[in-house]
């Protein structure tokens, strides 16, 4: 803790209302029913991380938080609430509490691990000093890539880069078999009529009526 | 989603939108310098296209990037980045070894160069195509988002 207080006061201060905030998010995504304030919540819950993860210098991290954490799964969150219910059922009140004691439980064992941690940008910690090290100092004789990030995972990692491609492929892959492409509102909108939906009265006034019927 | 009161989110994206694919390539071309590369650029490029779906709604959205497309654009990354390795195979080296796609020795870094920029070309196709497919499937079963369905 000595280290936190020997630093920047401001920085410190600044990480206590950030993570504050998403505790506070934390808290208000448990008890919410109402599905989009909880798909919107996470969206702000992952802006307020990147955010941090900013605070911390893992400005990588923080961009593709921004970028898939508050852009992409909101979105995709909202697609999927819209073939559900746009509530959550109730659930009885002696069934929440084995869940709170795995969280508190999980939350203690944390916490007692955090007791461990080397301090935010020790030299010395493992790693820092093993192959990270030698990342950084190998890296523009081997490559001559000045972002480290990027030959890392281009280059040095570039195998396990190809993997994720693959999980990425694959998981539009399997949404796609489970789902359908998605063509059924394509092929809705070409069997109305309608030339460009969303341009002019026609394709208005003819949508319409099909609303006041169903 | 026809109603006329969007028409301020409708002029203002449609602003936006062309400035979201710029950063996108930009977020691509500028990661070997600072933080970027193709993974985020290619949510960035999607969330582009996504936004244009959920304003102008998800039919004109799919005329202008056909489901078709981009589930051929998530397989063509995928084979650009293995196509990659097995270039350096050919080439003699290990897979995805990019010293070996020119025959260099160790000093210079033309092959890194453009073996990363393939990759990463590759990153950004598999990884917008997939996005893409995954909101239409989504968002493709509903034949029209109307405003109470929020």
């Amino acid at each position: 803790m000595t280290g936190v207080l020997d630093g920047n006061i401001g920085i410190a201060l600044v990480n206590i209302l950030l993570l504050a905030v998403l505790f506070v998010v934390a808290i208000a995504i448990a008890r919410l029913r109402n599905l989009f304030a909880i798909v919107m919540l996470s969206g702000i819950y992952s802006l307020v991380s990147a955010t941090w993860y900013v605070v911390v210098d893992a400005v990588d991290v923080a961009f593709t938080e921004a970028a898939v954490g508050a852009g992409m799964s909101t979105i995709v969150l909202l697609g999927a609430m819209l073939l559900t219910s746009r509530t959550a059922k109730p659930d009885k009140k002696f069934a929440r509490l084995g869940p709170l004691l795995v969280v508190v439980a999980t939350g203690v064992m944390l916490i007692y691990a955090t007791v461990d941690l080397p301090a935010l940008g020790d030299p010395n910690s493992p790693v820092n000093a093993g192959v990270g090290m030698q990342y950084v100092q190998i890296n523009w004789a081997d490559t001559g890539i000045p972002n480290v990030v990027t030959s890392v995972l281009g280059s040095y990692r570039g195998f396990d880069t190809l993997g994720e491609t693959a999980v990425v492929f694959l998981a539009g892959l399997s949404v796609a078999l489970l789902l359908g492409f998605g063509e059924r509102s394509l092929a809705e909108s070409i069997r109305r009529g309608d030339k460009l939906p969303g341009r002019g009265k026609g394709s208005a006034s003819q949508a319409k009526p099909e609303e006041d019927a169903s | 989603m026809n109603d006329d009161h969007h028409v301020i989110l409708r002029v203002i994206s449609k602003m936006l939108i062309p400035v979201i694919v710029m950063f996108a390539f930009y977020t691509q071309f500028h990661g070997d310098f600072g933080p970027g590369g193709g993974f985020q650029a290619g949510i960035i490029f999607a969330v582009g296209v996504i936004l244009y779906a959920l304003v102008f709604g998800v039919p004109s959205a799919m005329r202008a990037v056909p489901p078709v497309f981009t589930r051929a654009l998530a397989a063509i990354g995928v084979l650009l980045y293995s196509g990659v390795g097995y270039w350096a195979l050919l080439q003699g080296g290990n897979f995805l070894e990019y010293q070996a796609l020119f025959h260099e020795p160790p000093g210079e870094h033309k092959g890194q160069h453009i073996g990363i920029l393939l990759i990463e070309l590759g990153v950004l196709f598999a990884v917008s195509g997939a996005m893409l497919t995954i909101f239409y499937a989504f968002a493709g079963r509903v034949a029209e988002i109307r405003d109470k369905d929020w």
